[in-house]
């Protein structure tokens, strides 16, 4: 085995003038990879070939792969790196969504596309916003919201391991979440045919997303050591390079102006959805569409008009992580909420009851919510289960006299499961079911475990359909060479879509021993493995299929943004209780509730599980983990210093479902792996209002924030409502 | 891992007085190393210079707590754990037993000296306020032999201290003086374990009918190195405990304190905090 | 290089190593155990902990030189006799592990609390895991499964 080592570049935008090898590293001991190297086109597809798998003439980020370096003896990589002496002619590069928006610097497309990976518009109805709508008004509440980067930050760093043959082509083992993806990457980088580009999962500690779209290029640079060595190579990222170089959260600005009737009723709305993709295009199109459609949340919109665009900066390319663009427009969209309800004068549950939506509604994207939705009952049960009423009323009281202000807030929302409409189809995924020799049921999907309970869940399809205990399934490791293609592992579809294709390829199983009188219809766990055991003995094998088959009622526009949007939605309130030190203006979260309808909890440990694991994420995203860019460089990128929260900063978090089985989902499940991560941010800054009267826009929100504006109007309370002195932020105007 | 580390030579003599020789005989050959929990950092990050290491781990004449009627003498060996679960630290110390308690994790406790602490000279270290406030005197040790200072002598600039080549800290002399005193200790981080602290305090007063008769206050990230904040004290010594005391003595501690703007925080947060948990102690006296 | 000898899971080792290896490196790459994971390489994470002499400590800050005549427990130490230990029984079913990166780590933490505080408050399991990160399951669980093994051990 040799390992591999990547040289980067150093620079955020420039022109690669020269390269050089210092000679006092011994390079003929080394495999040295450029891009000249590579055997088909130098690309990491997902949307676009835009991203370069080396670079050759340009860089457009900070820690863009260059070359690659194969040894032996790993020791010496990190010098051997160092020892590569590049120049650049450096070029003005920009950071943020303002610098792209401006267009001084183009440093990615041409023409309208300029600075913009992708650009939507989704209007109700195809209905631009009547004008009246806006001169009527009783009040229009204007807001703009901010979200930062944030690291995925899996305990186990991205690491591959590949092997090249020239017969059979490429093998790359590694922590990943989509096995095909990385065949996809492969096929292109090699110029091989997917058979001979053959991807297998391996234990994967962690991924969040951050493990989707990144394989694809760490997989194909070990894959290329691999090739010009004629080595395995093993390509292991250290914390410090997993940090810097790989994908994170996309940063998002949001910019509402809401038409609102006195009686608190949305009359009209228009949504700006701005996110930060980075260098390279990778999924942006893909996290902006999920933004986009989330932006609205839960409520009826008469109309409502969302302007949505994906911009590039000189950042290394941003990509998925849980929630995907949700996070951040419900983050806008629920401190909006809050704002709207102090504007017009309602409590914020009062301003969500006048606005849910509820079955039978049509969503902003005009699809008819067929399956049942309460979300004012699912209000009504956060609110009991947290105590909600007494405790604001407890810390309104407590707080003037107090130097740690308390405070509870909450966040209402949905999250749809699946890929976005047409998504599903184009996926068309594939599950399989067969018998190994010992007449046992073997899964075999590409759906990757990697802590979320991928492997338990399925086997419980699998056994519950099949009548079987549960360990008398088994589910075969995502090897490409050996399992069907069931999609990716992302967008919360694994228990409702591909759970949903293995009931349906256990019940064809099951259909094919029966009809051929191996079993009876009322077989027992032994008399299953002797029917196939039976089977196999006449038959030699036993494999059972099933495709993904399109809801007949599911349409979605991908031109107008329009119909169903989602097969399923899961609801959510979740309402958070801070407390803000006045001593060292630190805000934490001291308690918090999670309700959720969520269709059929299928392994209760496991569901709650993710619903603790996705709201310590995104307490972590609302509080603590700020990613701090040095001229693009992330110089926080160590865990000493980019703060995750640790076992000491947590609250108690109480989880509680409810379940309206979906007629989609295998035995009713709908997805809930991203669900958690949207809710917390809103629902703590909201909480964070309520504790100072100071209403924060912007996360991540860290007690030197707090302190600024605590200590710039010492005297204020409530932020002051008088059109006349809010300035363009807020206007307001009674009709 | 960023470093090969057949390119580091790492020698362990198992006794203080070979180790000395070793110093003296090779000054600035070699880098003393102790639990590792900061060097072994800078070694898999590749920033560790020294390639020459001498090990100090676990020496019985460094790692000791011994007390005598009048003072607690830490050896520089100690570790954070040890420094914990002694009884008479602990009762009568309480406020260094604190800043043992959150400096780094349990498994960083049970590796990291407070010898280490000191010597490694960050600002940010979590001991150093404590041992300020207590008046610590520090015995550094060569072939040459002993000499003790005042641990406020001991820092002379950002990362530099008093320490000759050839010299190892030995130990740190605590008086047992502080009986009657009311105590105070805050670390502020970015979260509430595993933290390098933005700002720190460390306060005991003694009062007595509602006048401060004594004060000592010691303080981290307020300068380039841990400060004990004299100007400060000098405003509250022999005052009484009063609304004008207190706002003076926040006066007295935005001017004494030199923060900076880090990765970490800002000047500006770390200033005023200092001053709020100044405050905090004088209010709770 | 040199030549240290310790005991590893009550096994007798001789190990050839340069003197400034990582114990973690050795573990893992000389010894194939490779149960202690580089989360971080910085000792903030926890998932190499292993412990010496008792000592819960993070491998990835020890030189092998160090851990002469040392008595060390990797968490493939940490079953008795092919049987899961309690606390390992008490992580599967309580759902303190999800990925189960973090949790070799957690499992010699636990440990090491447990064998100090056999009934430990919720504020005591906090502190005695507080250097151990897991991303996935937001503690809770993990906290549970702490309670339980020191329910188990009654």
């Amino acid at each position: 085995m040799w390992f591999g080592a990547t040289v980067r570049s150093t620079i955020p935008r420039g022109r690669i003038t020269s390269i050089a090898f210092d000679p006092s590293i011994p390079w003929h001991e080394f495999t040295i990879v450029t891009a000249a190297d590579i055997p088909g086109e130098n690309t990491i597809v997902h949307l676009a070939k835009d991203h370069p798998c080396l670079a050759s003439t340009h860089v457009n980020h900070v820690e863009e792969p260059i070359l690659l370096l194969a040894h032996p003896d790993k020791a010496v990589l990190p010098a051997a790196a160092a020892a590569v002496r590049i120049t650049y002619e450096e070029l003005p590069a920009i950071y943020t969504i303002e610098e792209s928006e401006k267009k001084e610097q183009i440093i990615w497309g041409e023409g309208e596309h300029t600075n913009t990976f992708k650009t939507y518009l989704m209007q109700k109805d195809r209905q631009p916003i009547p004008e009246e709508i806006w001169q009527t008004a009783d009040f229009i509440v204007e807001g703009e919201y901010r979200t930062g980067a944030q690291e995925q930050l899996y305990i186990e760093n991205n690491g591959v391991i590949a092997e090249y043959n020239p017969e059979t082509g490429v093998t790359v083992r590694g922590s990943m979440q989509c096995p095909y993806y990385l065949v996809h990457a492969l096929e292109l980088v090699f110029d091989l045919p997917a058979e001979k580009c053959r991807v297998i999962q391996t234990e994967t500690g962690g991924a969040f997303g951050g493990k989707e779209d990144f394989p694809s290029v760490i997989g194909s640079h070990a894959a290329l050591l691999a090739m010009k060595s004629g080595h395995p190579v093993k390509l292991c990222y250290d914390r410090g390079e997993d940090m810097a170089a790989t994908t994170k959260r996309h940063p998002s600005r949001t910019r509402h102006r809401t038409a609102v009737s006195k009686d608190g009723k949305l009359l009209a709305g228009e949504i700006d959805f701005a996110i930060d993709g980075g260098a390279y295009m990778t999924l942006s199109p893909v996290v902006l569409s999920r933004g986009t459609i989330h932006a609205p949340g839960p409520y009826h919109w008469p109309y409502l008009t969302v302007r949505a665009k994906a911009v590039a900066t000189n950042i290394p390319p941003h990509g998925a992580f849980r929630g995907f663009g949700a996070p951040q427009s419900i983050f806008a969209l629920e401190r909006h909420m809050d704002k709207i309800a102090k504007v017009v004068g309602l409590t914020p549950e009062e301003l969500r009851r006048r606005n849910f939506l509820s079955t039978g509604d049509r969503t902003a994207t005009g699809q008819i919510l067929k399956d049942p939705v309460d979300m004012q009952q699912l209000l009504t049960r956060a609110l009991e289960e947290s105590n909600y009423h007494a405790k604001r009323v407890q810390f309104d009281r407590e707080n003037p006299t107090s130097t740690i202000r308390r405070g509870i807030g909450f966040a209402t929302f949905f999250h749809g499961a699946g890929f976005t409409g047409s998504g599903e189809r184009r996926l068309n995924s594939l599950v399989a079911i067969e018998l190994t020799p010992e007449g046992q049921p073997s899964i075999l999907v590409s759906s990757t475990e990697f802590g979320q309970g991928t492997n338990t869940i399925l086997c419980q399809v699998a056994a519950q359909t099949l009548r079987l205990a549960y360990d008398q399934v088994v589910i075969a490791q995502p090897d490409t060479r050996h399992v069907p293609n069931s999609g990716p592992t992302v967008a919360s579809r694994t228990a409702m879509v591909v759970g949903k294709l293995v009931e349906r390829a256990a019940q064809s199983l099951c259909s094919t021993l029966v009809a051929g009188d191996y079993l009876k219809h009322d077989y027992s766990p032994e008399e299953f493995r002797q029917g196939a055991l039976n089977y196999l003995r006449q038959h030699g094998h036993l494999r059972a299929e099933a495709r993904y088959e399109s809801p007949g009622d599911i349409f979605w526009d991908d031109e107008t943004y329009s119909g169903e949007a989602y097969p399923a939605y899961a609801w959510a309130a979740y309402v958070a209780e801070v407390a803000v030190d006045t001593t060292t203006y630190a805000a934490t979260v001291t308690n918090f509730h999670a309700i959720q309808e969520v269709g059929k909890v299928l392994h209760p440990v496991l569901a709650a599980g993710q619903i603790e694991g996705g709201v310590a994420q995104g307490i972590g995203y609302a509080l603590y983990e700020k990613c701090l860019w040095h001229n693009g460089h992330l110089a926080n990128n160590q865990m000493t210093n980019y703060i995750m929260p640790t076992s000491a900063d947590l609250p108690p978090i109480h989880v509680s479902f409810e379940e309206v089985p979906s007629p989609h989902g295998a035995f009713g499940a709908k997805g809930i792996g991203e669900l958690p991560m949207d809710g917390p941010a809103p629902a703590i800054l909201n909480a964070i209002e309520h504790a100072t009267g100071i209403a924060f826009n912007e996360i991540p929100l860290i007690p030197e924030d707090i302190f600024e504006r605590m200590t710039r109007t010492p005297d204020a309370g409530t932020e002051d409502l008088n059109p006349a002195v809010a300035g363009p932020i807020f206007s307001e105007t009674i009709a | 891992m960023r470093s090969n580390v057949s390119q580091y030579e790492l020698i362990a003599p198992g006794s203080l007085d070979a180790v000395l020789q070793i110093l003296a005989d090779s000054p600035d050959h070699y880098t003393p190393i102790a639990g590792g929990t900061e060097l072994m950092v800078a070694l898999g990050a590749g920033k560790l210079l020294p390639r020459k290491l001498i090990s100090l781990w676990n020496l019985r004449e460094l790692r000791f707590i011994e007390t005598t009627p009048d003072a607690l003498v830490l050896g520089a060996g100690a570790t954070f754990t040890d420094i914990r679960k002694h009884h008479i630290l602990a009762k009568e110390f309480s406020i260094l037993a604190q800043a043992a308690s959150w400096t780094g994790s349990i498994a960083n406790q049970n590796r990291g000296t407070i010898g280490g602490n000191i010597v490694n000279a960050s600002p940010a270290a979590d001991s150093p306020p404590a041992l300020l406030a207590y008046d610590a005197t520090v015995t550094l040790v060569s072939t040459r032999g002993p000499r003790t200072m005042p641990y406020s002598d001991f820092h002379l600039a950002y990362k530099e201290t008093a320490l000759e080549p050839d010299e190892i800290l030995h130990s740190i002399t605590l008086l047992r003086n502080y009986e009657g005193y009311k105590t105070y200790i805050r670390k502020v981080g970015p979260r509430n374990a595993q933290a390098i602290s933005k700002v720190a305090l460390a306060g005991l007063a003694l009062v007595a009918d509602g006048v401060i008769q004594d004060i000592r206050l010691g303080a981290a990230s307020l300068r380039e190195y841990p400060a004990r904040l004299a100007a400060t004290e000098e405003t509250l010594l022999h005052q009484p405990i009063t609304l004008a005391a207190i706002a003076t003595a926040r006066g007295a501690i935005l001017t004494e304190a030199r923060p900076i703007d880090d990765i970490r925080s800002t000047a500006k947060y770390r200033a005023t905090v200092a001053a709020n948990l100044l405050e905090e102690f004088l209010r709770s006296l | 290089m040199t030549t240290i000898q310790c005991t590893i899971n009550g096994r007798a080792e001789t190990i050839e190593a340069p003197p400034m290896k990582r114990l973690l490196d050795v573990l893992r790459e000389d010894l194939h155990l490779t149960g202690a994971k580089e989360g971080c390489g910085e000792g903030e994470c926890g998932a190499c902990a292993v412990l010496i002499n008792g000592d819960l400590v993070n491998s990835c800050l020890v030189p092998i030189l160090q851990v002469e005549g040392a008595r060390i427990t990797t968490i493939e130490g940490i079953a008795i006799n092919e049987q899961l230990h309690p606390i390992q029984q008490c992580f599967l079913t309580e759902g303190g592990a999800q990925c189960g990166i973090c949790t070799p780590g957690m499992i010699l933490a636990t440990h090491h609390l447990l064998a100090k505080h056999p009934q430990p408050t919720l504020a005591q399991i906090q502190e005695g895991l507080n250097g151990n990160l897991c991303r996935c399951t937001g503690y809770m669980r993990i906290f549970h499964a702490v309670q339980q093994a020191a329910g188990a051990a009654k």
